[in-house]
């Protein structure tokens, strides 16, 4: 099981400090698939990197936990969490081309994957099974390619095969399909979802997209400026959203039926992400919210609970 | 591979008449004549002085003079030394070593201890040792190498008393000349261990102040480029399968560092030529720097003009291995040569 508890970020900059993610909690378990959604600056790579123990040097966490079946991970040494990198925990990035080392062959970076962590016999044919079972074609061919010789989804595949070499617990896969074609991201999520159900893996995949989510995750975690607004199980997310922001984002999806009937501009959510320098006070959510008032500007919400799902909202919406 | 090497060699041609050409023009423009510095300016007789400009081909036009040069030197003909009368092409050969044994020492001191300086400035940014490795770099980069070994030699041999000041190996060995690099003849003429210290401390100055300017060169090129792959994406990736920081550093992260230091000491290849002209007369090493100096000083015109040909050959070879050794750490580029 994996549980983040308290979890807070924050980053020095120039400028000052900047708190990145606010009081995070979560939890997954094995078999199940996490969806974070949110929009650029949120937090949530910033999250994953966390979890992942690989956040850049000027970032510090503040505050929290990350347990990992009862090991804090956020406690663990250097070289425990190279174990556990990789063999119980596993990411895979947004851009497999620059993601992928452009001066190592597909075989090399497979191979070193399962090195790394003791594998030793049968690398080969344990690479070669990898690539199959991740869908490419001619994988013994494709194991002396060099990472400019594979396409996008190619790529992300190859990232794939490389993340569950070591058959990990749980695979963060953030924004694995943004940087590929509409076409190639089905055929990724697709993959992932096949892989999560005969492995048994825990994932969580963060993405922007809230149609994505929808699509793949059991449980969703709506983020906005480093907090989560709304968490709870997939079907009470997307079909009864108690925060006006996840109602908005759900509004703003092209494929909706009362959109495409509409032709006409999509609806948005207005203003902009705020500057994390310069947080609003109360909700960060007050200067875009159209419920606003003057507690929301004033007095931060807390987390509270109805029926399944948490909110962070002082006028949580009556589901429609 | 193939097509990509004669290619280069094909825009190496008109580099290398270009170096003919100021060879050839630049000695001749020098004032000064070949002739009357062998026989002396009241030692002879007018008809003895033209018999003499006769025999060396100096009384045709120059044009006829450069062309001959030319035609001789693609049958492999480098002309005679007007001092000495021996062959430019023996000359060089007996020198070329000595050059080639110290530039590479020099340049192995650049990369061997550059790039581990570089890759730990890159991966301490802003700490004490990435400054001070930094200005003493900057101060490495710009000291004059007649300066710097001048400074070496009082230091080193004339204080301390650590090291010769001049030559290649102690007067006491007789090496027969093998492979050149007396490193490794003193095996060969079964002079042992104290001939190859004798070689060794002969060649420590020479070498440091040959070395300087590219060691510089190297660490300050290194920590740059390292600095930038450092922040690429598949350095995470490397971190995120769970490799050691060691590995994903040297192994990951270097390998793609590397390929703008190769092409910078590919291109300080000629700059050592350049350096080991000084080096060279400074230390009394007996390699082809000197002995261009010396031959210009003796307005040798076969020895600097055939001299130059064959050193501008030899940067030119030095620089398509180093664009091979490019092909070979960028695989991106590999097919396209």
């Amino acid at each position: 099981m994996l549980t983040v508890e308290n979890l807070s970020v924050s980053f020095e900059t120039r400028r000052g400090r900047m708190s990145v993610v606010e009081d995070l909690s979560f939890t997954l378990e094995r078999g199940r698939t996490l969806g974070i959604v949110g929009e650029s600056g949120s937090g949530k790579s910033v999250t994953s990197l966390a979890i992942m123990g690989l956040l850049p040097p000027n970032a510090r966490v503040t505050s929290g936990h990350v347990w990992l079946d009862g090991q804090d991970l956020l406690c663990a040494s250097e070289s425990e969490l190279q174990r556990i990198r990789g063999e119980s925990l596993a990411m895979i990035f947004q851009d497999p081309m620059t993601s992928l080392n452009p001066s190592f062959t597909v075989g090399f970076q497979l191979e070193e994957a399962m090195t790394a962590h003791g594998v030793k016999d049968d690398l080969r044919a344990r690479a070669v099974e990898l690539l199959k079972w991740v869908g490419i074609p001619d994988p013994e061919i494709r194991l002396s390619s060099y990472p400019h010789q594979l396409s996008g989804g190619m790529a992300q595949r190859v990232m794939i095969a490389m993340a569950i070499a070591c058959s990990p617990d749980f695979l963060i896969a953030d924004e694995p399909t943004t940087a590929l074609d509409v076409t190639i991201q089905a055929q990724i999520l697709a993959l992932l979802k096949k892989i999560q159900k005969e492995r048994g893996m825990g994932l969580i995949l963060i993405t922007h997209d809230i149609g994505v989510v929808a699509q793949m995750a059991d449980e969703i975690l709506v983020m906005y400026a480093g907090h989560a607004l709304e968490k709870g199980p997939k079907d009470e997310v997307i079909y009864r959203p108690r925060h006006p922001y996840t109602r908005a984002l759900l509004a703003s999806l092209p494929g909706r039926q009362e959109n495409a009937a509409f032709r006409s501009r999509l609806p948005t959510i207005a203003g902009v992400v705020p500057d994390l320098l310069k947080r609003p006070t109360g909700c960060q959510l007050h200067p875009r919210c159209e419920f606003a008032d003057e507690e929301c500007r004033t007095k931060p919400p807390e987390k509270q609970k109805v029926g399944e799902v948490d909110v962070k909202c002082h006028r949580p919406l009556e589901p429609q | 591979m193939i097509a990509f090497l004669l290619r280069r060699l094909g825009v190496a041609i008109p580099t290398l008449i270009g170096a003919t050409v100021i060879a050839f023009g630049l000695i001749r423009l020098v004032p000064g004549d070949p002739v009357l510095h062998m026989i002396g300016e009241r030692g002879a007789s007018p008809e003895v002085y033209a018999e003499m400009r006769a025999r060396y081909g100096l009384d045709r036009p120059l044009t006829t003079q450069y062309f001959l040069f030319l035609k001789n030197a693609l049958n492999g003909d480098f002309g005679e030394s007007i001092v000495s009368g021996q062959p430019v092409w023996h000359e060089f050969m007996d020198r070329f070593p000595a050059t080639l044994e110290l530039g590479l020492i020099a340049l192995s001191l650049a990369v061997l201890i550059g790039i581990p300086l570089g890759v730990v400035a890159a991966v301490r940014r802003n700490s004490l040792f990435d400054y001070a490795l930094m200005s003493v770099s900057l101060v490495g980069y710009s000291m004059p190498i007649f300066w710097w070994g001048l400074i070496l030699i009082l230091f080193f041999s004339v204080k301390l008393g650590l090291t010769p000041v001049s030559g290649r190996i102690d007067f006491a060995y007789d090496v027969p000349p093998w492979s050149g690099f007396l490193l490794i003849d003193v095996w060969k003429a079964g002079e042992g261990w104290p001939a190859f210290k004798s070689a060794l401390v002969h060649l420590v100055l020479p070498a440091i102040a040959l070395g300087t300017i590219p060691l510089a060169t190297v660490a300050r090129m290194t920590r740059s480029s390292m600095l930038e792959v450092l922040g690429e994406d598949y350095m995470r990736t490397a971190r995120a399968k769970g490799l050691s920081r060691m590995r994903v550093i040297f192994v990951h992260g270097l390998r793609n560092a590397l390929v703008p230091v190769i092409t910078v000491v590919g291109l300080m290849a000629g700059s050592i030529v350049t350096g080991a002209v000084l080096t060279e007369t400074i230390f009394s090493w007996p390699g082809i720097g000197r002995w261009l100096v010396e031959s210009v000083l003796a307005r040798d015109y076969p020895v600097v003009q055939s001299g130059i040909l064959l050193i501008s050959l030899a940067v030119i070879v030095v620089n398509l291995l180093v664009d091979v050794a490019y092909a070979w750490a960028n695989p991106r580029l590999r097919g396209r040569l």
